[in-house]
């Protein structure tokens, strides 16, 4: 049996001090151990970034492709030998800016490949300008008057996409992304999963609220398949769902189970859960639903090929003695 | 009695809506099929329906047919098929004097004349009529009678003029008129074959009622060499050689292309013959359809893509990254008039230098070019063998002349094929560990305890880890060229395709221009000129030979379809004196151009 720590490659790990992504390879190597992966039949794929030094850290096949082509990497490889355990690795930068194409078509093509996007709302790399993730007004080196930009939000970009899995975690919930890494990975198709990750140097506390022991349950819904929605403290509040509108209500007025009870088979909710972008968030799975695999479907078609010798054949040929 | 000659060359031009082009394929197929050697030039607008009857609207088809080997799609015309006035105006030129113009005159009337932009006054009939032999037929008219008793519509029923022109040219030129209608029957469907088979016959009575037998021509058939052929265009030859690679490699071939003109016709071609072993995939963009090759070739596979003009461009970042983790790839660049849209369905051979300099970094890679489509197949199997047996990514040269021109081809025995030997997934090496070759081992994901990471930050010498060691760097930009020079042990001899290896003119040409090029100096030495051709298959690494070769000649000239990018290459390897002649027309060279511009240097020399 394999341990997390047998997931680690024998390369030194390299990120900043403090950096979230620390947390994130160590669940992610935990998770592999966890689903019993085999290393020689796993593959980690990344963009450019900081997110995507991680295929170096793990014990297994992995490559740090090109700024934002990891998605169209990742569908190349999974057309070329669909049984391989594909992971891709992005940042918000590298998915939502250079390579949002390439998510876009991924996500909807559904190929079948958790895509985990690392968003710490910043380009760390490159030493801290404002990225696609970026709240308007954010101060950076290339906004020193704060940005204009409308921040593009992941969830709703990834649903209009045609996602088929749609999640959110964060760096310091170990056991949260344990768990939403380990769905992702059981989902047949692209499995999004949005990760809050601390940039400790160019972006301090940007989810601080959602993943502080002291702020979080005011701040961050957990969701669970067929339970109501709710959160607070003592789970003292829940959301309800007026027509499209979302209400927060106090449970002292309602019991729980007349609350929005999550349905993650339900599109419109998880658009309504989606475009919670406040004070408030959502945790977990949004969305799942069930639809044929790319790289399978591909093969499939391809099952009544020509052997080389049936295609010379084809057409009008003739023969000179 | 019917004339005989060694030669006919047919040009017919009209609106791009006329299915010109359909016209000519079936042509040239019966023509190839009865036994003559065919070599064709298609010219058609970029817009799918240009406007109706105007000058940039014409589709042109040019073909050539003999009774030997021929190389090119002859010069000058012997007989103009004008569907329209403004196919004539726009082509009137490339009739012999005394060539034949056979005028669909329904294409002629005031509205046509309009326009093409003459004034109601002008008649370009009667003016031809001083200097070529003049048939003016009413196609539509007789299409309509003979599809009166059918049920289509009347718009169906007009586009049948290409097959009553088809039943003409069959006659007057002495194809088989019974096989043509088995053809007809097998493309077309139900009402149209119908339809499409009645317009041929009238066409093909046409000439016997009008008693035209004094314009009748005949090729006699050529001995081939004995196998078996069929038509094929450079872009179907190239599909044809991925499917070979997957046979002869033994893995499958991931081709992943994105829509461009005039490369889409592989695409197209690999998802209509569905070979097997090549999974053919229409990525989102240009550079996901490299960089998904490149994920297929990490994954065990040979990941193939192929673009044309800016979409090549947008190929150099995965090109880099493919040469920095050296593994294998296939890029074709069916070249077309640039820069930018330009011209996107034209002939022009400006990628050299782009293909050779065009990428960040150090970045060395295999560059070599087709010359002809019956050589397409077993160039696409030595590029991917090269790609294979080097771990490199190397780029394939075609151009939109080669990749629409068809020809007939002899179809290969696959026994006899190039083999492909991928280097061994051996874990006892290092990834990055090399052999004799300075060639790595290609170990994929799936092979037990053989895990290793690759990507674009330089790589650590053997174990292909990250490396900023400024000794590292260096080492590893001379080790990935060393390692691309060695691919000329893959290189047959140098020889030359037609003259002596000494004499006074040396033609050089690359690519698409082999067949004007050949067929100038066959001219030239018959007139006694000791004038040679040598045709470059291998633009980079060079063929060791080339610069010393050159040596043996007086004069040498390049000749190609650019402002001078092969000859600047040369030049920067030899110190001897090498002319240039070129053309960036977008209409390819004729060979009656190239000895043009030859003689002064026969003069000189």
């Amino acid at each position: 049996m394999m341990t997390g720590k047998d997931f680690l490659s024998d390369q030194e790990v390299r990120w900043c001090p403090g950096c979230g992504d620390y947390s994130i390879l160590k669940q992610f190597t935990e998770v592999l151990a966890l689903i019993g992966a085999d290393p020689s039949q796993t593959v980690v794929i990344s963009g450019i970034g900081c997110a995507s030094r991680l295929p170096y850290y793990v014990n297994a096949y992995g490559m740090h492709s090109l700024h934002g082509r990891a998605p169209a990497v990742a569908t190349g490889i999974k057309l070329a030998n669909p049984s391989l355990d594909v992971w891709l690795i992005t940042g918000d930068g590298d998915a939502l800016s250079i390579g949002g194409n390439h998510l876009i078509h991924a996500l909807r093509r559904n190929v079948g490949v958790p895509i985990l996007l690392f968003n710490n709302e910043i380009y760390g790399l490159t030493k801290g300008q404002y990225s696609p993730t970026s709240r308007s007004g954010a101060v950076s080196k290339s906004t020193p008057l704060g940005s204009i930009d409308h921040p593009v939000n992941p969830q709703t970009l990834a649903l209009g996409a045609g996602a088929t899995f749609l999640a959110r975690s964060m760096d310091r919930h170990p056991a949260h992304l344990r768990e939403v890494l380990a769905a992702s990975k059981a989902h047949k198709g692209s499995a999004f999963v949005e990760i809050y990750q601390n940039c400790n140097v160019f972006h301090d506390g940007a989810f601080e609220q959602f993943t502080d022991k002291k702020s979080q349950s005011d701040h961050a819904i957990f969701l669970q398949h067929g339970e109501p929605i709710t959160f607070g403290t003592n789970l003292d509040h829940g959301l309800i769902l007026e027509g499209s509108q979302v209400k927060v209500v106090p449970l002292a007025e309602r019991s729980a189970s007349e609350c929005w009870i999550h349905d993650e088979r339900d599109p419109m909710k998880a658009f309504a859960l989606a475009r919670m972008t406040e004070d408030l968030r959502p945790f977990g799975i949004l969305y799942r639903e069930d639809r044929p695999v790319f790289e399978q479907q591909v093969h499939a078609a391809h099952q009544n090929s020509r052997s080389f010798e049936e295609v010379l054949a084809m057409g009008r040929t003739w023969t000179v003695d | 009695m019917t004339k005989v000659l060694s030669h006919l060359v047919v040009l017919m031009a009209g609106d791009s809506g006329d299915g010109v082009q359909l016209l000519g394929s079936q042509l040239i197929r019966a023509a190839a099929q009865s036994g003559q050697d065919v070599r064709t030039l298609s010219d058609f607008p970029a817009e799918i329906r240009a406007p109706q009857g105007t000058i940039s609207g014409v589709s042109g088809f040019q073909f050539q047919m003999a009774s030997e080997a021929i190389f090119d799609p002859g010069d000058a015309a012997d007989v103009f098929v004008a569907f329209n006035v403004a196919g004539w105006i726009k082509h009137q030129h490339k009739l012999k004097p005394g060539g034949l113009l056979l005028a669909s005159i329904d294409g002629f009337d005031a509205r046509s004349k309009s326009t093409a932009g003459l004034e109601a006054s002008e008649n370009p009939l009667e003016e031809a009529k001083s200097n070529f032999q003049v048939l003016e037929v009413d196609f539509k008219k007789i299409t309509s009678e003979a599809l009166k008793n059918q049920s289509l519509s009347g718009r169906e029923k007009s586009r049948a003029k290409n097959m009553t022109i088809l039943g003409l040219l069959t006659w007057l030129y002495g194809q088989s008129a019974p096989a043509m209608e088995v053809d007809l029957q097998r493309q077309f469907q139900g009402d149209l074959a119908a339809a499409n088979v009645l317009a041929f016959r009238a066409g093909y009575h046409l000439g016997e009622t009008a008693e035209w037998t004094a314009f009748r021509r005949e090729v006699p058939q050529r001995k081939a060499l004995p196998g078996t052929y069929k038509t094929l265009s450079g872009s179907q030859a190239m599909a044809l050689g991925l499917a070979a690679v997957a046979r002869q490699l033994g893995r499958q071939v991931l081709y992943a292309g994105y829509p461009i003109t005039p490369a889409s016709e592989i695409l197209h071609e690999l998802a209509r013959i569905r070979p097997a072993g090549v999974l053919p995939f229409q990525a989102e963009d240009e550079i996901a359809s490299i960089t998904a090759a490149i994920g297929a070739s990490y994954a065990g596979n040979l990941g193939a893509t192929a673009s044309s003009g800016p979409g090549i461009s947008l190929k150099g970042e995965g090109m880099g990254l493919a040469v920095m983790m050296e593994l294998p790839l296939l890029i074709i660049n069916v070249q077309r008039g640039g820069p930018s849209t330009g011209l996107p369905t034209k002939m022009e051979q400006s990628d050299l230098l782009q293909a050779l300099y065009g990428r960040h970094g150090e970045a060395p890679m295999p560059v070599m070019a087709i010359k002809r489509t019956g050589e397409a197949l077993d160039d696409v199997l030595l590029a991917a063998k090269i790609a294979v047996e080097s771990m490199t990514p190397v780029m394939l040269l075609s151009d939109a002349y080669i990749a629409n021109s068809a020809e007939p081809f002899r179809l290969p025995d696959p026994e006899q094929m190039r083999r492909i030997e991928a280097p061994k997934a051996d874990i006892r090496r290092a990834p990055y560990a090399r052999d004799e070759h300075g060639v790595r081992p290609w170990i994929v994901p799936g092979t037990p305890e053989g895990m290793h990471r690759v990507g674009g930050l330089e790589t650590e010498a053997e174990t292909g880890n990250v490396s900023y060691d400024p000794k590292n760097h260096q080492s590893m930009v001379e080790q990935r060229s060393a390692k691309v020079q060695a691919v000329t042990r893959f290189y047959g001899p140098l020889s030359v395709e037609v003259g002596e290896d000494q004499g006074d003119v040396l033609i050089v040409g690359w690519g698409s221009t082999y067949g004007a090029i050949r067929t100038a100096v066959e001219s030239l030495r018959v007139q006694g000129h000791a004038v040679s051709h040598l045709h470059l298959k291998h633009l980079f690494p060079l063929h060791p030979q080339v610069i010393p070769f050159m040596t043996g000649f007086k004069q040498v000239v390049v000749a190609e379809m650019n402002e001078g990018q092969l000859v600047q290459v040369l030049r920067s390897q030899t110190q001897q004196v090498i002319h240039f002649l070129g053309k960036t027309s977008g209409q390819p060279f004729a060979s009656s151009e190239l000895q043009a511009g030859i003689i002064p240097y026969i003069s000189a020399s």
